[in-house]
């Protein structure tokens, strides 16, 4: 009951700050020189890769702590968080591609930021496989575990070379992302923070809720499982406490 | 390395011991607070129907997997904190760990040195002979028939003297003449060596056991002497424990193999 | 160390008796080549730029073959299970594949290097040191990857699928850096403007080489 009622406060919480913040978006902050309206994804898009990289160090985290405890709980939290990240990533590369579209002309541009987010979509999406896919016994969760440390190391890697390698080339055109930040204008980042705020709080739900539902999922086929008890056996606390 | 191994048969020290072991496979427990304990010497054949959890016992035993919880004790050491432990442990499982692209003798030489053996190529001469493939020392795995394959299978897991024998069905798809052979092989060593061996034949299973223990749905639910004496007694308590007509009450079964 | 030694010793002599992963992997690179030098007819200008990424997507496919085929071999027997087995390291099998597959890897490169000089007409000869340097520290960084991730990928249902789609996204910045740094010598640049790409491959060898050394154990066991 306890955990469901902090549930509801973060989605409430969650709810009043998007709707505020997408009035904000749409409403309050000023609409920007060059780009004009389109700008306003921006709103959209940076809180959605804010999201998807902050879930994918909890997938980091998890899966360390999985590979060091063996506890089920750790690798669900990394499960979750998977699912969720994938959603958030999917998002930011969708509305990343829009915002290339009005700001260098083209859907697609090998922009560093844009293309480490890309790999990550990857990274998340084999280790969706690997779970799905995966082999006997616990293999699955230890796989995507690793892929899970493997993935999040990798990341800067991917990033410093494409950066590297873009430097050698000139960069396509008209705005760079880089402009933006210190010379944002007070509405805009202020609409950006709560809209910031509103995709955390959102992200905290779904994580919560879909944790929530795999452990529930577990419980269940736990007790179907073990319906069995022969006679005269002692059974060291077979509750359904799951590890 | 081998000081705190005492010698086989001494019986002072427990060979194997388990504490309230239990194995989760995500949401399956295959193994729910298993105890079992095996003297030096002794024969311990387990007993359980398909997917009761015995092949994943005897690979934490072999430390080939690790229990989510409870203690494993060899020899009253933690192998898991110590890996020079394995080299008391022989185990025969559902596969081979031949490479069939390497002769009978570079298999048994090249496990031999992986063990520390001092004399490998002698060691692995005299385990060729014991099993019946003296000729055949040179000859690449790969053209071996399923019964050679078995017993060189034997002779892999003797190379280093093991004094605890691990054997997961060791007479699945065996030719009457290999089983023969295998029975024989164990009948020797029985009292020398720590055997614990898993079947669900029960047959089989009565003629090397010194005691009994039936696997049931992840429990141990019977640990004993009392069905030695004749095939019928340990069928009924066999029965006794899986429940009547020999099913068991249980819908997704853990993946056993493999 | 001995240990390593003796897991060494048994790929080579598996391989050297079939030539199965060899014979597999240079065939396929060569075929590569030939069908990239179709593909994009490169003038000599262009083969220059066309010429190291040639080399590195090939090497990355080819890997993934070897790879997946050196762990196949383990897998038949439950091979993998019996090193397990033994009272050795247990992160002693990553090194000892590992080891084994860089000896694979680098005899097709032997191969394949020459062969690519050839088809695109571009001369290796005056930064071939250079050169050298950055296939080498490409290669190891692949193969620390690829060990610990074909470990993985053969126990799956999808394994021939698995480990390319594993490999290519996380290999990227060996591709990227490996072709880049080599594109850079190629065009006559110093070492040092391709001193960046080279520590990037530096540091993608060493942290993949310690964690599949670290968490091999962890990825075998089930």
């Amino acid at each position: 009951m306890k955990t469901r009622d902090w549930r509801a406060a973060v989605i409430a919480l969650g709810g009043i700050l998007a709707v505020t913040g997408l009035a904000m978006a749409t409403l309050y902050a000023p609409e920007e020189k060059t780009m004009g309206d389109a700008q306003r994804i921006f709103y959209l898009h940076v809180p959605s890769a804010w999201i998807g990289f902050l879930a994918f160090g909890v997938v980091f985290v998890s899966s360390i702590a999985y590979l060091a405890t063996r506890r089920r709980a750790f690798d669900l939290a990394a499960a979750a968080s998977t699912e969720v990240g994938v959603v958030f990533t999917t998002l930011a590369i969708a509305s990343g591609a829009v915002w290339g579209r009005y700001a260098w002309g083209t859907w697609w541009s090998w922009d560093p930021r844009l293309t480490t987010t890309f790999m990550l979509w990857f990274i998340y999406v084999v280790s969706l496989m690997v779970r799905a896919y995966g082999g006997t016994g616990n293999q699955p969760s230890k796989f995507a575990a690793v892929l899970g440390i493997v993935g999040f190391l990798d990341i800067p890697l991917i990033h410093l070379s494409v950066v590297w390698w873009r430097s050698l080339h000139p960069l396509p055109v008209v705005v760079r992302p880089e402009g933006f930040g210190s010379g944002l204008h007070p509405a805009m980042l202020q609409t950006l923070l709560v809209n910031l705020a509103a995709f955390t709080l959102l992200y905290v739900a779904l994580f919560s809720i879909r944790r929530a539902q795999m452990t529930a999922m577990d419980a269940l086929v736990t007790r179907r499982d073990e319906s069995y008890q022969p006679a005269g056996v002692d059974l060291p606390a077979a509750s359904l406490e799951v590890r | 390395m081998e000081a705190n191994i005492p010698n086989t048969g001494s019986g002072r020290v427990r060979a194997i011991e388990t504490d309230r072991v239990v194995k989760t496979f995500g949401p399956v427990r295959a193994l729910r607070g298993v105890n079992l304990a095996v003297e030096s010497g002794e024969s311990l054949v387990i007993f359980g129907p398909n997917g009761a959890g015995k092949t994943t016992l005897l690979k934490i035993i072999a430390t080939l997997s690790r229990p989510t919880s409870g203690t494993l004790r060899v020899f009253g050491s933690d192998p898991f904190a110590d890996g020079r432990l394995r080299r008391t442990l022989g185990v025969v499982s559902h596969h081979s760990y031949l490479y069939g692209g390497l002769t009978a003798v570079e298999n048994l030489v090249f496990a031999g040195r992986l063990y520390g053996v001092p004399d490998a190529r002698a060691r692995a001469d005299a385990l060729l002979a014991t099993v019946g493939l003296a000729g055949r020392g040179h000859d690449l795995v790969r053209t071996f028939s399923r019964g050679m394959t078995q017993r060189l299978t034997i002779a892999r897991a003797l190379m280093h003297d093991p004094p605890i024998l691990l054997l997961d069905e060791p007479y699945t798809g065996l030719d009457r003449h290999a089983a023969g052979m295998l029975t024989a092989l164990l009948e020797r060593l029985r009292g020398f060596r720590t055997v614990v061996m898993t079947t669900h034949s029960i047959e089989q299973g009565l003629a090397l056991a010194d005691r009994m223990a039936i696997l049931v749905n992840g429990i141990l639910a019977y640990q004993g002497t009392d069905g030695l004496h004749s095939a019928q007694a340990a069928e009924r308590l066999y029965l006794d424990c899986v429940g009547g007509n020999g099913s068991i009450p249980r819908e997704a079964q853990v993946p056993d193999t493999a | 160390m001995t240990a390593i030694r003796l897991l060494v010793w048994k790929d080579l002599v598996l391989e050297l008796r079939t030539k199965e992963i060899l014979t597999a992997m240079a065939v396929f690179s060569m075929l590569v080549a030939v069908v990239f030098g179709f593909a994009f007819s490169p003038s000599p200008d262009d083969a220059v730029r066309l010429l190291p990424g040639m080399l590195w997507v090939t090497l990355v496919f080819a890997a993934t073959m070897g790879l997946s085929r050196s762990f196949v071999l383990e897998r038949e027997q439950e091979c993998l299970e019996g090193l397990r087995l033994f009272p050795i390291d247990r992160s002693a099998i990553y090194i000892g594949k590992a080891l084994a597959n860089l000896v694979f890897l680098f005899a097709v490169e032997v191969l394949l290097l020459p062969a690519l000089a050839a088809i695109s007409g571009v001369s290796l000869l005056p930064r071939l040191f250079p050169l050298l340097a950055v296939l080498v520290l490409g290669t190891i960084g692949l193969v620390a990857v690829g060990t610990l991730f074909s470990a993985m990928s053969v126990h799956t249902r999808i394994r021939e699928v698995l480990l390319p789609v594993l490999m290519l996204p996380l290999a990227a910045p060996v591709l990227i850096s490996g072709t880049k740094a080599m594109q850079g010598l190629l065009a006559g640049r110093l070492w040092a403007d391709v001193l960046p790409g080279i520590r990037i491959l530096g540091a993608f060898d060493v942290i993949f080489g310690v964690i599949g050394y670290l968490v091999f154990e962890y990825v075998l066991e089930e």
